[in-house]
C-alpha cells in the first residue's frame, strides 16, 4: 500500500486514503488534505458563483431582446400648454400607471420631463423649484432641474428624460431616453 | 500510462486554478456591473457581447473545474 509522504493518520481499515469512502475522503485529518479539499471547495463555490453572473448577464440580454419586441412606446397627452405654468410641476405616468414622471416649464414655450424614480435605488424624487433640483429623500441625492444630471449623493445616472411634442396647444409624452451622462 | 499527481503537486495545482477561478469570477462581476450600468442607461449595444464575455468565462472555469475532476479521478 503506498501512502503519501504528509499521510500522518491511518484510516480505521489501514486502507489507503483514495479507498476510503466518500464521506471520510471529504473530511480528512491531515491538514495538508484538509487544505486540498477546502481550497478545491472552494474552486467550486466559485465556479458556481461564475454561473451566477453569467445567468445574470442572459437575464439582461433575455429584458433587451423583450424590450426591443415592445418597440415604439406610444404617444399620451399629459397636458395642455396653458394648464402648466413656470414652477409648478405636473405629475403624469408614462409609459405605464406605474411609471410616474413630472413635467416642467422651463420658460415661455420650453418644457422638460423626467421620470420620477430615483436613479439610484427607485425613490421618488421631490421637485424643488426654489433649489433648482430634484431630491431624493431616501439617500439624500439630487439631479439637476433643468437636465436632470446627478449633482449630489449617490445616484450616478441622470434621470431618464421623457421625450415631449407639443402639438396644437397640448403637450405630448412620446418617448423616454435612458441616459448613461 | 501516467502517473498520478502526489498531494503536494495537487495542492500547488489546485492554488493555481483558484487564482486563475477568481480573477475570472472578479471579472464576470465586474462585466455585469458594468452591463447592467450601461443596459439601465440606455445603451443596449453591449448587452450582447458582454453575455458572450460571461459565457467563455464560465466556459474557462467550468474547464478548470473538470480538469480538477480529472485528476481526482486519475489518482
Amino acid at each position: 500500500m503506498k501512502r503519501e509522504r504528509d499521510e500522518l493518520t491511518v484510516p480505521p481499515d489501514g486502507g489507503a486514503g483514495d479507498q476510503q469512502p466518500k464521506w471520510r475522503q471529504d473530511f480528512p485529518i491531515d491538514w495538508p488534505q484538509d487544505h486540498y479539499i477546502s481550497r478545491r471547495d472552494f474552486t467550486k463555490f466559485m465556479v458556481l458563483t461564475s454561473l451566477a453572473f453569467a445567468v445574470g448577464q442572459f437575464w439582461i440580454a433575455v429584458q433587451n431582446f423583450l424590450r426591443e419586441r415592445r418597440g415604439e412606446l406610444p404617444l399620451q397627452k399629459i397636458a395642455d400648454v396653458d394648464q402648466v405654468t413656470v414652477g409648478t410641476p405636473v405629475s403624469f405616468a408614462y409609459p405605464d400607471a406605474h411609471d410616474s414622471c413630472l413635467l416642467l416649464r422651463t420658460g415661455d414655450q420650453t418644457f422638460t420631463a423626467f421620470s420620477q424614480k430615483c436613479t439610484h435605488l427607485s425613490c421618488a424624487v421631490v421637485p424643488q423649484p426654489d433649489k433648482g433640483c430634484f431630491f431624493c429623500p431616501c439617500h439624500e441625492g439630487a439631479f439637476d432641474l433643468t437636465t436632470g444630471a446627478p449633482i449630489a449623493g449617490p445616484p450616478r445616472r441622470p434621470l431618464p428624460r421623457i421625450k415631449l411634442e407639443v402639438r396644437s396647444g397640448a403637450i405630448y409624452a412620446s418617448g423616454v431616453e435612458l441616459r448613461t451622462i | 500510462m501516467k502517473k498520478p499527481f502526489s498531494r503536494e503537486q495537487r495542492l500547488t495545482i489546485i492554488y493555481g486554478i483558484l487564482c486563475i477561478v477568481l480573477t475570472i469570477v472578479m471579472l464576470q462581476l465586474w462585466l455585469l456591473i458594468a452591463t447592467m450600468n450601461a443596459y439601465l442607461g440606455g445603451d443596449h449595444s453591449v448587452v450582447l457581447p458582454a453575455g458572450l464575455a460571461s459565457a467563455i468565462c464560465l466556459a474557462l472555469n467550468a474547464g478548470l473545474l473538470w480538469y480538477i475532476f480529472r485528476m481526482e479521478r486519475r489518482r
